[in-house]
């Protein structure tokens, strides 16, 4: 489609769709705008800053008044676990609701253009895939939603590496391999998924002081993986801190490409998403969303 | 009708009438695009028999149909692919099936967001009535009369079959 001189298709006209973003986001809110303008809707960013628990009252009090304003769809970002669920529940039928990351459960979008890209470079079959995940896993909804749809895709095998302090206690259960050491961790596997360190979502020193040292990306440890392993970041990157520049920018780097990708999946995301007319599948749909609904791949 | 040997005819017989419709446009080369699935495997028959310069173009249409709000996606969607400048280029589109005209008229926008054609011309597999908008071929294989409740579907790519279909 960007090679069409209008870079726009008609879908979705005349439909709005407003990006509720309650948790500051530059990549995430631009690519899910440029996906929306792509398909011709009309886009509301709403930037709400609020402080920590879902105030029920002016949340609620938020959808009514968004809801009188004729809106088809939500885009939700927040940084409460559970949030666009609870907007999904209490909007009305007919709005669709996206989940655009939600605390520390899941980032639906963010994990199906993961594996577009995965895909995309290694082909469909991820049963021969060795998958590594390092970072601050605790914190990421990123990597939950990641791990989720790697198991979904029968990946030969999930690892997931990170210092003690920042793999979560229900590790095992997510259904991933727990790697505490690098070397270890992304010996012989074909894509290292490197993740932020969210110091916005820590509470007190979580971290080793010696983090890079430990667990930073660098060329000379990247040998260790398979010949031709791919690297990818969700981004923003904290260069030399999860990864050395020479990482980020190397020719095994898809860091781009992940962003590029972004915006075609949103808009499938989005395509599949809105609701049609149809009213008789209305409440049937709400309680089974489609599977490509962002709240559906939790 | 079933058999692929009377598909073959069909074909030849259309290109026979697209060569004399492409001899009257000159020196400008014209490009061929076929639309997603059925139109593009009768492209393919049609770009060999007329041994064209251009590579086959196609298109999917999904995301400029008129009954999107009413029925949804499609949730399989191929990518439209135009390996040539549509500016100032004579093109043939070509489907399978011309029923209500809504499927062409969402072509027809498609090309233009790629660019300014020099002109259009439209031939199909086969011809039915139940034409919704003023749409009509330059050239048609067949035409087929059939009842509301009656479809036709080319089924392909080799051999290509037509199969009319009855809904309850």
């Amino acid at each position: 489609m960007t090679a069409q001189t209008v870079k726009k298709v008609p879908l979705l006209r005349g439909k709005t769709i407003v990006n509720l973003f309650f948790e500051a986001s530059t990549r995430t809110r631009t690519t899910f705008e440029l996906a929306a303008k792509r398909l011709s809707a009309d886009v509301l960013n709403i930037n709400v800053t609020q402080s920590s628990a879902v105030k029920g009252e002016t949340l609620l009090d938020t959808l009514r008044n968004l809801e009188a304003m004729h809106i088809d769809m939500f885009v939700v970002r927040h940084a409460d676990s559970g949030a666009a669920h609870f907007i999904a529940n209490n909007a009305a039928p007919h709005i669709s609701v996206i989940n655009a990351g939600d605390g520390r459960h899941s980032h639906p979008t963010q994990a199906m253009l993961d594996m577009f890209t995965i895909r995309r470079v290694k082909g469909p079959d991820f049963g021969r895939l060795r998958v590594a995940i390092v970072g601050d896993i605790l914190h990421s909804r990123v990597a939950r939603s990641q791990i989720h749809a790697l198991n979904l895709l029968h990946t030969g095998e999930v690892r997931i590496v990170a210092p003690k302090t920042l793999i979560p206690v229900d590790a095992k259960s997510l259904g991933a391999h727990v790697f505490h050491d690098l070397h270890a961790g992304i010996r012989d596997v074909d894509v290292v998924i490197m993740l932020r360190l969210q110091r916005e979502r820590m509470q007190g020193a979580l971290l080793p002081s010696e983090y890079y040292e430990l667990f930073g990306l660098t060329e000379e440890k990247l040998a260790l993986a398979s010949p031709d392993v791919t690297v990818m970041h969700p981004g923003p990157i904290n260069r030399g801190v999860e990864m050395d520049s020479e990482v980020a920018d190397g020719p095994r780097s898809v860091i781009l490409e992940q962003v590029t990708h972004g915006i075609a999946v949103r808009m499938a995301v989005m395509s599949m998403a809105m609701r049609t007319t149809a009213g008789a599948q209305e409440t049937e749909q709400r309680k089974e969303p489609l599977p490509g609904k962002g709240e559906a791949a939790e | 009708m079933n058999e692929p040997e009377d598909i073959a005819a069909i074909l030849d017989d259309m290109a026979e009438q697209l060569a004399a419709h492409v001899g009257k446009l000159g020196a400008n080369a014209p490009a061929m695009v076929g639309i997603h699935t059925g139109g593009v495997w009768v492209a393919e028959q049609l770009h060999r028999r007329l041994q064209l310069a251009e590579p086959l173009g196609s298109l999917d249409i999904s995301f400029y149909r008129d009954d999107f709000t009413r029925i949804g996606m499609n949730p399989v969607v191929q990518p439209s692919e135009l390996p040539f400048t549509i500016d100032d280029r004579h093109i043939i589109l070509v489907d399978d099936v011309l029923h209500t005209g809504r499927t062409i008229r969402a072509a027809l926008n498609e090309l233009f967001d790629y660019g300014r054609p020099a002109s259009i011309l439209l031939a199909a597999l086969i011809e039915r009535d139940g034409r919704e908008l003023p749409i009509e071929a330059s050239v048609v294989g067949r035409h087929v009369s059939l009842q509301p409740n009656e479809h036709i579907k080319l089924t392909g790519p080799s051999p290509l079959r037509l199969e009319i279909q009855q809904t309850a």
